[in-house]
């Protein structure tokens, strides 16, 4: 009951308005990440990198959210191969980028072309695999779905693709190894030649990099940042696209098809074709949202794109609520920071205070010592470095079970947006309103 | 919706009521070894009220479901306003102009009502995602959207569910949904509405105005065939009644004629009957 109180002047303060709310959380997690900097004795570089790597993933799964929620919690579609769509988008941006003289080759096409492509693949494909599941029902598109996912990501692991000619191009995927990508194009802003090895700072980055040396801030770090703004633009960008399907009369029909198809159809639409272009939408944005993600990193590999990574894009939807716009920007950023960063710092926080440097080697006998009522031993087992991404995993079971039983409709799920693109309560045409 | 109205009803007055709007023809469906649907003719008239009438199991929503493309037959042919929609899928026939409902009101229940009736108009220049996004495209959506907008109050008030119109439609009762269901249909501006079972657990005060609705709905033109189990109802208010048994058509005719045949009295009293 007090979690309820709590929850209620919470909502009374932060009112209906999403923004307030988006920015309230965002203060909060920078709040909490700070301290953690604090607590673990961070130089400011230290902090301010901390910082960006929790925003830049943030901003990263609070755009898959929303692009999995137009399939899934507008429309019903429940896709499982969001990491197949994002594998398609990546590699056909590497691989239209890539040189034509690099191993392996490429097509050397200019960035913003490559993206172009991308998305219309990602987006054509996405359709495509919609096809043979969309007469049938939710569980059926899922299954459909998984299997196309690992079917890309074992093609592109395949060694006969790493490095291939088909009908006399020369292109490849780098099988296993991986592939290169461009380097980040924010540095444009910052170099002259931002392709050079030890490029020459430009007026502004000139200006930027001695400003912040004094504070011992390092040149990365100001083009990390930078590239972190430009995904919040287009988290921006994302977010109002979404309200405006959501809003629109197309919205309309995808929140009718969630609740029943067949009336739906009954009343004149054209179900299979809402449905695929829903689909193929979803999956283009989810192709171009890796793009931005693996674009900072200059590399992809196929196991960046492994089943898990699509039930995070889902746990993050959940936390936040389907259906719900800010929910699912809400849930992203949560789920990036407490708990897929989260337990990595809980970590470190605890082996700085706990001197845990005795782990034992085996569950066995850190379990063997709770015997005597001693958890040390597996406090220190469950927070090495090696189990880090198993504790996470429980983590995410536990708030999972928790959130079915507790909240099945996530944080913000409860909200109702009206499907119309003017105010409905308004009976008839005065001045408007909504636009 | 007014236009439509206007040139069925100027139709009707021009060619009397001999007009033939739905005719289905040796209309068959087996499911397994079960024959849902054995050999269906009949005929409605335009502008007219038709019962459909018979005992369960008779084949009264299969042959709605093959009439609007709910299932497809596996014989037979269903012709609207003269063109053949045999096989259509259920949005193509909905956009032909004949819409149906379904025997349990199957509201769209974490919309509101008015969402509901929003929904059902046919092409909506917003269906078009770009459409509903781009700044400039927009602004003709706003535009249709305003005019759906007042139309859907409009058809709130005529079914009286005005004081509903922001609930869920899940929260309704089951009355309200079937008043709901009819006017979503009608939204969808058709010129042939298929009731199945509209007044199945509405009270007598809203079934008098349901029936009410639809004499003067069909004074506008509009086309009714509704399945209904009540005879009074029936014999009152239909201009004609088919009688389905076993699958197939038992007779046709005049409310009177029909309530005076024994073949109707025997299959409503579990008699065998030979067709």
């Amino acid at each position: 009951m007090s979690t309820g109180s709590i929850q209620a002047r919470a909502e009374g303060w932060l009112g209906n308005n999403d923004v307030r709310l988006l920015v309230a959380l965002a203060l909060a997690i920078g709040g909490l990440y700070a301290l953690f900097s604090v607590v673990l004795g961070f130089q400011l570089n230290g902090t301010v990198n901390t910082l960006r790597r929790v925003a830049f993933l943030s901003a990263i799964y609070a755009m898959l959210a929303l692009a999995l929620n137009l399939q899934w919690g507008y429309a019903g579609l429940f896709n499982l191969g969001a990491a197949g769509f994002m594998a398609i988008g990546v590699y056909t941006m590497g691989i239209l980028t890539a040189p034509v003289t690099a191993s392996p080759p490429g097509f050397g096409l200019p960035l913003p072309v490559a993206i172009v492509g991308a998305i219309l693949m990602t987006g054509v494909i996405g359709g495509l695999a919609a096809l043979p599941a969309i007469r049938l029902r939710a569980d059926y598109l899922a299954i459909v779905t998984v299997a196309f996912s690992e079917i890309v990501r074992l093609t592109l692991r395949a060694p006969e693709f790493a490095n291939t000619r088909i009908a006399g191009v020369a292109f490849g995927t780098g099988g296993a190894t991986g592939l290169s990508l461009p380097s980040n194009p924010i540095r444009i802003l910052f170099y002259t030649d931002p392709a050079a090895t030890a490029p020459a700072p430009n007026a502004l980055g000139a200006a930027i990099f001695s400003a912040v040396e004094p504070l011992g801030i390092e040149q990365t770090l100001v083009i990390g940042w930078a590239y972190v703004v430009v995904l919040c633009l287009c988290l921006g960008l994302l977010y109002w696209l979404m309200i405006r399907i959501g809003k629109s009369p197309f919205g309309r029909v995808l929140k009718s098809i969630r609740e029943d198809q067949q009336v739906t159809q009954a009343l004149g639409k054209d179900t299979r074709l809402f449905k695929i272009k829903t689909f193929a939408l979803g999956c283009a944005l989810m192709g171009l949202i890796a793009i931005l993600w693996r674009l900072s990193g200059g590399y992809a590999s196929p196991r960046m794109f492994k089943p898990i990574q699509t039930f995070y894009i889902f746990i993050a939807l959940f936390i936040g609520g389907t259906g719900s716009p800010t929910g699912s920007i809400v849930g992203g950023a949560l789920f990036a920071s407490l708990l897929f960063e989260g337990p990595s710092f809980i970590r470190r926080v605890v082996a700085e205070y706990l001197q845990l440097s005795n782990a034992p080697d085996t569950l066995v006998g850190a379990l063997a010592q709770l015997g005597t009522l001693d958890v040390t031993p597996l406090l220190a087992y469950s927070v090495q470095d090696v189990s880090i991404s198993a504790l996470r995993l429980m983590l995410l079971g536990i708030v999972l079970v928790y959130l079915m039983q507790r909240h099945p409709d996530g944080l913000l799920g409860h909200r109702k947006a009206i499907a119309s693109s003017v105010d409905l309560s308004q009976q008839a045409t005065q001045e408007d309103d909504n636009e | 919706m007014s236009k439509n109205v206007q040139s069925a009803r100027s139709d009707q007055t021009q060619k009397g009521q001999q007009e033939q709007i739905l005719k289905v023809e040796n209309l068959r469906k087996t499911f397994g070894g079960i024959t849902a649907v054995a050999d269906v003719s009949f005929h409605v008239q335009k502008g007219s009220i038709t019962g459909l009438i018979g005992p369960n199991g008779a084949g009264k929503s299969t042959t709605f479901d093959l009439i609007t493309g709910v299932q497809r037959p596996d014989g037979g042919e269903v012709e609207f306003n003269d063109t053949e929609i045999t096989g259509y899928r259920s949005d193509q026939v909905a956009n032909q102009g004949l819409v149906r409902t379904f025997q349990i009101a199957r509201e769209l229940s974490e919309m509101t009502v008015l969402e509901n009736l929003m929904l059902a108009p046919q092409n909506q220049a917003g269906e078009a995602v770009w459409r509903a996004v781009l700044p400039r495209a927009r602004t003709r959506v706003v535009e249709q959207e305003k005019e759906l907008r007042e139309q859907a109050w409009e058809m709130l008030e005529l079914f009286e569910i005005e004081h509903v119109a922001h609930e869920s439609a899940g929260n309704l009762s089951g009355g309200q949904r079937k008043l709901l269901e009819m006017a979503r249909v009608l939204m969808t501006d058709p010129e042939m509405v298929l009731l199945d079972e509209p007044l199945a657990g509405v009270n007598p005060t809203l079934e008098e105005k349901l029936i009410d609705r639809l004499h003067t709905l069909k004074e506008q033109g509009y086309t009714f065939l509704f399945v209904e189990h009540d005879m009074d109802v029936i014999m009152n208010n239909c201009d004609t009644v088919i009688v389905m048994h076993q699958g197939s058509v038992l007779t046709e005719g005049q409310p009177d004629a029909v309530k005076n045949n024994d073949k109707v009295l025997d299959a409503y009293l579990g008699e065998e009957v030979k067709i």
